[in-house]
């Protein structure tokens, strides 16, 4: 086999077109999973996926369908070879459609180095848990959800709420504490509206990122099936930067609810058997190939974390997207829309986010010794005045003790002074702890159990009730 | 040899393979991709394979091995790490790297270590399949027993104590005239089950260092369980913890179609931990499976396989062993996809027909037994399974076939993880059935243990009921001693069921420890059940000193934990006195 010589191959045989799948005669060398060009009468180009070689015929999905395919003039183009990414440092302040194509005016990238966007795993035994801090200046993050370098962790939203404005304010104010090394930037829009897409690339653009970014951008309007490869370019470069650039790379993917959408619009095209509300069976693992490009690598300098914002279809987090999402990814920050409504920005609900790489991350020497007891009380407390608040919308608060009066409002101040903060506020980690403790203060001290005493002793303000 | 045919995702159609044999393991393409013939239809075998199938193209030759699916077992799989397949990961990293390319072949076991070995018998001896031959210092912690492997008998020929690769012959085996080699490995199908000569029944305690689970719902030793929940509620800390604390001789972790971070966690924490009993490495009684979520699907299946087949092989030694899996839901739709591909009728949720009696052959295969061979011994397989069910729904498929095969469960609860109450078992939907059997085996720690479980059960079952009122009329509107009742069920909840895994202190509760705990949570009861009778409120008896120093006992260190307990009760025995002084 010739493999220095790319030059493509073709073939007119073409027996069924249905639905969105052709049959055609199978090619020598074809192979699984290719992308092939099929070229119709009128000269027009689609592409299109080998989903399936069999000796005498070969099944290629066509992207964009097979309207206006014929079976005698069409023609299928293939090289033999599955979709690649040229790689090189110049892709920094680049950005390339869902094919890996530049659209932003600028050269085609030059580079002997091309990359199957596939990736391949790392092996388990090579990876090192991730554990440096990421301050993004969040409190609701920092303080109770810690984002660490190499961890993947999803915005489970809902549409109209301001995760792209929180995504913003993470990729700005995002660094590792007490260190200036800046983040690089991988953007990948996934069938998002272009206001969307413009919104980041502009964001990056007024913060001076975007010199160290790159973006892969399909929007709503670009092929559906380019939504599958969107990501996989995104994490290519990612993975490029990361392992071979030694550079510290932070991937924000929007929006996967789309992706997942493409995905089984795909599946159905084929006929495949649905599993949950029509998404295939697969979907689960189809993700997983994503999301499992986040982490680190002993011996290498780099790190891929990934940050992927979806949008919970009707706000329900049992839906298949956020779920197996949820399955897969080291936590999640989810957005609630009571908060939103009561204007609290950012409104995290910080009892279904999670952070599951949080203990790593934080305690002494890295953000400080209480952390982890903070934390816990936080929760503690927080749990107990939305119980109350619960409650007392049916009995009213009259009938509730004095103690239970006091957590009732420190479940208040913990939204309006812990949670909520300025778009632009960015706060340090001691910061964001001191907050809680100011909300402890109003607690009797022996409620304080989670917290170990040495700490109370240091940290605990003088109470405020203390006469 | 074959040439491929056909290729449809992780499945392929060969032809020319007339004479192969279902299971039969091939070699695909140039790459020599690892593959299992799953169906024989004429000339043609459909094949799973082990690998990515990307980029294979028709007319490539498939290679028969003749040989099914085997396990290697001998000694240096203690510490190591596998893929799904039993490639050794630690293998594959030095040899090509980070990044698992496809058609590397590695052996489950080094070929070039040299282990010593003792043999336990002489020249001479006649044996049978189980018997102990001889024993290799396989880590600081493990003693590995080289047995004849099952069905071989014969008169001992030779045998000789030295330094022995696992291929090199150690013993001359002579039988009917001929002799044959016993090397420190054998094989074993994987799908197979490994023979003993009888079951028991579970009657005694896995002690797990979890205090629910060890006191409210036990495991016993050979059990099987299974902890269905939804994201993030827990089911891999809660087996971590298992893996790291139980008292076994070895743990053997699955992880099947999880995380990759995950995994890394669990490797370097092992590492780093230490066995309470011995002070010696974890990593020095455990074996790890890693096949990740973006590792090939087919894997999934065989892995859980290859570990249960490394837990009867130590079992049969005589030893304790306990495997978790990590998640069968993912071994369940790795199934469902090739079933998928196969174009089968699927049952429920598309999932295969199979997929009730596949779920048992894994976990049937735990238990408690008389191993074969001399000297007689005991060993057993305990298996604990996480399943994932989507949307937290147990309504699905696999854990309801799963239910209807285990004997404990541990069911999660999302609200419990949302409130960060840790561990998330529920106490009102888990149930043990070893529960009863166990029973003997706690009286010896404690006499009143039945006593002080039920009533704890009882409180938190009032509880419950007594919830639902609070919700209509309020905490005060209550009688005083259903206030009480509620202040005691939150003391079991957060002082005793509340365990974190990241305390430094309070992770591994041995039972001793547990029921000090527990049962002064229920003197504490009896004790406040007096105070509120002389006519105290149950408010002031909950803001008291001593029901402070009981809400601390976590933060005790084993060797202060006696002397701080007798101290609590010893008030609490006083504790007319300290009321008056107001110091209760
Ligand atoms: N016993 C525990 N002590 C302290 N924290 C815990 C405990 N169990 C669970 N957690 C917390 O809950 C998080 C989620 O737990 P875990 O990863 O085990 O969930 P899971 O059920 O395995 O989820 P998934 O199905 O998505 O894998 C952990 O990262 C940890 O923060
Ligand atoms: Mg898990």
């Amino acid at each position: 086999m010739d493999s220095m010589q790319l030059f493509t191959r073709q073939t007119k045989a073409i027996s069924t077109a249905r639905r969105s799948l052709l049959i055609i005669e199978s090619i020598p060398g074809i192979q699984f999973s290719e992308i092939v060009d099929v070229e119709l009468g009128t000269g027009e180009v689609r592409s299109g996926q080998v989903i399936e070689v069999g000796k005498g015929t070969t099944v290629v999905q066509v992207f964009g369908g097979v309207s206006e395919v014929d079976l005698l003039d069409s023609k299928v183009r293939y090289k033999g070879e599955t979709l690649k990414l040229p790689l090189s440092p110049d892709i920094l302040g680049r950005i390339f459609d869902g094919s890996g194509k530049p659209i932003d005016g600028g050269p085609a990238i030059i580079s002997q180095k091309y990359q199957d966007i596939n990736g391949v795993p790392a092996n388990p035994a090579s990876r090192m848990p991730p554990a440096e801090f990421i301050e993004t200046g969040i409190s609701a993050i920092d303080g109770l959800n810690v984002l660490v370098r190499g961890q993947k962790l999803p915005i489970f939203s809902g549409s109209g709420l301001p995760h792209n404005k929180i995504a913003a304010q993470i990729i700005r104010q995002a660094s590792l504490k007490g260190k200036s090394d800046d983040f690089a930037i991988v953007f990948g829009a996934i069938g998002v509206s272009y206001d969307d897409a413009a919104y980041f690339i502009n964001n990056l653009e007024e913060t001076g990122a975007l010199s160290r970014a790159v973006g892969f951008i399909n929007t709503a309007s670009s092929p559906v099936i380019e939504r599958l490869s969107t990501p996989r370019l995104a994490l290519t470069a990612a993975e490029y930067l990361a392992w071979e650039m030694d550079m510290h790379v932070l991937v924000i993917l929007t929006d996967i609810t789309n992706y997942a959408d493409a995905l089984r619009e795909l599946a159905a095209m084929r006929g495949e058997i649905p599993s949950r509300r029509g998404y295939p069976g697969y979907m689960y693992t189809d993700l997983a190939s994503l999301y499992e490009r986040a982490g680190r690598i002993s011996g290498r300098e780099g790190s891929v974390t990934i940050l992927p914002i979806l949008t919970m279809p009707d706000d329900d987090i049992t839906h298949p997207i956020p779920d197996l999402t949820g399955y897969i990814t080291e936590g999640q920050i989810v957005l609630s829309r009571p908060l939103d409504r009561k204007r609290i920005y950012p409104p995290i609900d910080v009892f279904l986010s999670l952070s599951r790489m949080m203990k790593e991350g934080i305690g002494e020497g890295k953000t400080r010794e209480d952390h982890n007891n903070v934390f816990m009380q936080s929760y503690a407390m927080y749990a107990e005045g939305n119980y109350l608040r619960e409650i007392t919308t049916v009995i009213g608060s009259e009938a509730l003790t004095d103690r239970d009066k006091v957590y009732l409002e420190a479940a208040d101040r913990f939204e309006r002074d812990f949670i909520a903060q300025a778009e632009h506020s960015r706060r340090t980690v001691e910061e964001t702890l001191s907050v809680a403790w100011d909300i402890f203060s109003m607690l009797p001290e022996e409620d304080l159990k989670l917290i170990n005493e040495k700490y109370i002793k240091k940290y605990l303000p003088e109470s405020s009730e203390s006469e | 040899m074959g040439k491929i045919w056909r290729i449809s995702g992780p499945v392929i159609i060969a032809e020319d393979m007339r004479g192969s044999q279902v299971y039969e393991v091939v070699e695909i393409g140039e790459e020599r991709l690892n593959g299992e013939i799953i169906g024989l239809e004429q000339d043609k075998a459909v094949i799973q394979v082990y690998e990515d199938t990307v980029g294979l193209t028709v007319g490539e030759k498939v290679t028969r091995t003749g040989e099914i699916l085997m396990a290697e077992l001998g000694p240096g799989l203690v510490g190591n790490i596998y893929d799904g397949v039993q490639r050794s990961l630690v293998t594959m990293k030095n040899e090509v790297g980070d990044f698992l390319h496809r058609g590397v072949r590695t052996h489950a076991l080094d070929r070039d270590k040299k282990w010593r070995f003792t043999p336990a018998l002489k020249a001479g001896a006649k044996v049978e399949g189980g018997d102990i031959i001889g024993t290799v210092q396989e880590t600081g912690l493990i003693e590995h027993r080289i047995m004849v492997p099952p069905g071989m008998s014969g008169v001992i020929d030779s045998i000789e104590e030295g330094d022995y690769t696992v291929e090199e012959t150690v013993a001359m085996l002579g039988s009917n005239g001929k002799t044959r080699p016993l090397s420190l490995m054998q094989r074993w199908p994987a799908r197979k089950p490994r023979p003993y000569r009888r079951r028991f029944d579970p009657v005694d305690l896995l002690v797990t260092g979890t205090r629910i689970i060890d006191y409210l719902f036990p495991l016993a030793l050979g059990g099987k369980a299974a902890i269905p929940g939804g994201f993030g509620t827990g089911k891999t800390v809660n087996l971590q913890q298992m893996a790291r604390w139980s008292q076994t001789q070895l743990n053997i972790y699955v992880g099947c179609g999880e995380r990759g971070n995950e995994m890394a966690d669990v490797l370097h924490s092992f590492k780093e931990l230490k066995d309470p009993g011995s002070g010696r490495y974890l990593q020095e009684k455990e074996i790890f499976i890693a096949n990740t979520s973006n590792m090939p699907v087919v894997a999934r299946e065989i892995s859980i396989f290859i570990g249960i087949t490394m837990a009867e092989y130590y079992r049969d030694m005589g030893y304790d062993i306990l495997l978790v899996a990590d998640s069968t839901s993912r071994w369940a739709e790795a199934m469902r996809e090739i079933g998928a591909r196969l174009e089968e009728t699927p049952g429920e949720e598309g999932f295969p027909t199979y997929l009730g009696s596949r779920l048992s052959a894994f976990y049937e295969r735990s238990g408690k037994v008389e191993c074969l061979g001399s000297p007689d011994r005991v060993g057993s397989a305990t298996v604990i399974g996480a399943v994932s069910p989507p949307g937290a729904d147990f309504s699905e498929p696999v854990t309801q076939n799963t239910l209807r095969i285990v004997d404990a469960l541990y069911s999660l609860d999302v609200a419990l993880a949302n409130r960060r109450h840790f561990p998330t078992i529920n106490w009102l939907q888990s149930y043990s059935q070893y529960a009863d059997s166990v029973d003997a085996w706690w009286e010896k720690v404690s006499p009143d243990y039945t006593e002080v479980r039920n009533q704890a059960l009882i409180t938190l079952q009032k509880e419950a009921e007594l919830e639902e009122i609070v919700r209509l009329v309020g905490p005060e509107a209550l009688p005083e001693n259903d206030k009480l009742l509620l202040l005691i069920a939150r003391m079991i909840r957060e002082d005793f069921l509340m365990q974190s895994a990241y305390h430094p202190v309070d992770t591994y509760s041995d039972p001793k420890r547990s029921h000090l705990m527990l049962s002064t949570i229920m003197k504490f009861n009896d004790f406040a059940g007096g105070l509120a009778e002389a006519g105290m409120m149950v408010s002031e008896i909950s803001a008291s000193r001593i029901k402070q120093r009981i809400s601390r006992m976590k933060d005790v260190p084993n060797d202060e934990i006696d002397q701080y307990i007798d101290s609590i009760r010893q008030d609490m025995a006083g504790g007319a006195v300290s009321l008056e002084e107001g110091g209760v």
